[in-house]
């Protein structure tokens, strides 16, 4: 059996989510290439090939693939797949973005965000913002899979896959890049950090969420934010964290501020360690943190800052 | 230009659903049903673009039982022109909605197809992404803004690491994302309105798609549980906690 994994990427960092990726390509079992597709993208080529498990890196480096156009991708993937079983990705938003439309192509139907592998064709994913898991067998030849990251394991770096060009360049002609608009931070990624602290409405305006800064500086943390205080224009859309936006396990979450709606426990509930600020002692939050703390978020977070 | 706006009926987002003892599915016997929030966006976004001038007529759809003939009349209330209901009492695979949505682009050519992201059951975030690549139209996912100019449509889009503005040639996919607007309530006399709109009922078994099932849910569990913790009374002892019983920071 081969197994494709689409490597996610922004032209010079291979993101560490591929390495869990891999991993669940690695329980379904069987030859595992991975294919990254991007323009002057040599340095995650380079990293791609150190990743474990990893046979063959296929190299689509051309500029209709530079924005990874979901038109563009698609084509791309589609054109490979005969010679693969499985193809995965992780479900991060480029993932989400073209895998439903290489299944389409492909006449094949697709698993969205597996989180275990029971063989290889069942799959274990969370459904009803995580309140229920369902086991899923898939009954078409070829498996369309993404893969939510936080379910698995990163594999190792100190691989050396052998590294293959296509030739190939599949543009659509129907799309094109406009612009981006990134959020530049010096921390770490929500996803692949071991820390995260976020707020929620109970921060009050996006001016407060300043105080997050000393504790996320202190921790190495990434700072997240519900649903709600991104609504409320508090901070940018990349920082949601919940069953719509990100979804994030670290060693230690800490949640300020927030009252802990299912949609927002969805994305974090997987977490190792949960600790909740907020002065509602009813707060759902309270249910599923291991340490809770009843208190003023604008007295608790400078003393916390202080004492770590 | 026509718009085409597929939505789904759900369970409401408030309620916490329940797996069946005997972890066939969930229960959803006698429980809220509401539209799915992603969809009521879209629906939105299409009245807007109405009433902006951009949009001329919006047609909602919905596939299912009859009873999402009421997430219909939601949609209508909210403004749609008229509403398709595909009868089908099967659960149908993302792939078999989006060959069958499809069948409806190739009636009614619309310039704009505007869906959920996704939707709040099954979690899959494909349909709208499937049919795109089913009528080789582009897309743009996730959307936080919709610009239609001429014969193109500029669409922002919320990616992992910010937001990023795709032009796309019209006919076209759109998927909403929760920050592309805030749904209007509708009106009583919407509500009454809607109820005189037209609604045509085809059933799905007409549409010559084949809708073999093309997944096989083996079983549902509950999700494993977490045991509240416990409620410190200071920082100092949260900190204690966390360095010397969960060990997670030194």
């Amino acid at each position: 059996m081969s197994i494709l994994v689409f490597a996610e990427h922004d032209n010079s960092t291979l993101k560490a989510e591929t390495l869990k990726t891999v991993a669940a390509a690695q329980a379904i079992g069987g030859d595992i290439n991975l294919l990254v597709a991007g323009h002057n993208c040599q340095s995650v080529v380079d990293a791609a090939a150190k990743v474990n498990g990893v046979s063959k890196v296929l190299v689509a480096d051309n500029a209709a693939y530079e924005h990874q156009l979901a038109e563009n991708v698609s084509l791309l993937v589609t054109e490979l797949a005969n010679d693969y079983e499985h193809i995965i990705a992780t479900a991060l938003t480029t993932g989400k973005n073209f895998m439903p439309r290489v299944a389409a192509l492909l006449d094949v139907t697709q698993i969205s965000d597996i989180i275990a592998v029971e063989s290889s064709d069942t799959f274990v994913r969370p459904i009803y913002a995580g309140n229920a898991i369902a086991t899923v067998q898939s009954l078409d030849t070829k498996k369309i899979i993404t893969v939510r990251a936080t379910g698995f394991d990163a594999v190792a770096t100190d691989g050396n896959a052998e590294v293959v060009a296509l030739d190939t360049a599949t543009d659509a002609g129907n799309s094109s890049h406009v612009s981006d608009e990134l959020t530049e931070s010096e921390r770490p990624d929500l996803g692949a950090a071991s820390v995260v602290i976020s707020g929620g409405r109970g921060m009050q305006n996006g001016d407060n969420f300043k105080l997050l800064d000393g504790i996320a500086d202190k921790l190495g943390a990434a700072i997240g934010a519900s649903r709600a205080a991104v609504d409320a224009g508090f901070v940018p859309n990349d920082m949601q964290v919940g069953q719509t936006g990100k979804i994030v396990a670290p060693d230690l979450y800490i949640a300020v501020g927030i009252s802990g709606a299912i949609q927002h426990l969805a994305g974090m509930k997987d977490s190792k360690i949960i600790v909740a600020i907020n002065k509602d002692p009813e707060a759902p939050i309270f249910q599923v943190a291991d340490y809770g703390i009843v208190a003023d978020l604008f007295d608790a977070l400078p003393e916390l800052e202080a004492k770590l | 230009m026509k718009v085409l706006v597929p939505i789904k009926r759900v369970i409401d987002y408030n309620v916490k659903v329940r797996v069946k003892p005997d972890n066939s599915n969930v229960d959803l016997a006698n429980i809220k049903m509401a539209i799915n929030p992603f969809c009521e966006i879209a629906v939105e976004e299409a009245v807007r673009l109405k009433e902006a001038g951009v949009a001329t007529e919006i047609i909602a759809v919905s596939i299912g039982e009859k009873s999402c003939q009421e997430q219909l009349r939601t949609a209508l209330a909210l403004g749609a022109d008229r509403a398709i209901q595909i009868e089908t009492s099967e659960s149908l695979d993302s792939l078999n909605i989006a060959k069958l949505l499809q069948k409806i682009v190739e009636e009614e050519q619309p310039q704009l197809v505007i869906l959920g992201k996704q939707a709040i059951d099954s979690d899959n975030n494909q349909t709208g992404q499937m049919l795109g690549a089913l009528t080789g139209m582009p897309q743009g996912t996730f959307a936080s803004m919709v610009k239609v100019d001429g014969d193109k449509v500029n669409v922002t889009r919320e990616i992992d690491g910010g937001l990023q503005t795709v032009a796309l040639n019209l006919p076209a996919i759109v998927t909403t994302d929760l920050r592309l607007n805030e749904p209007r309530y509708a009106s009583l006399p919407n509500i009454m309105k809607a109820k005189r709109k037209p609604l045509v009922v085809k059933a799905a078994a007409d549409f010559d798609v084949d809708l073999a099932p093309r997944t096989k849910l083996l079983k549902v569990t509950p999700p494993a549980t977490r045991q509240a913790g416990i409620v410190v009374e200071t920082i100092d002892e949260l900190v204690e906690k966390l360095k010397n019983e969960a060990k997670v920071i030194s």
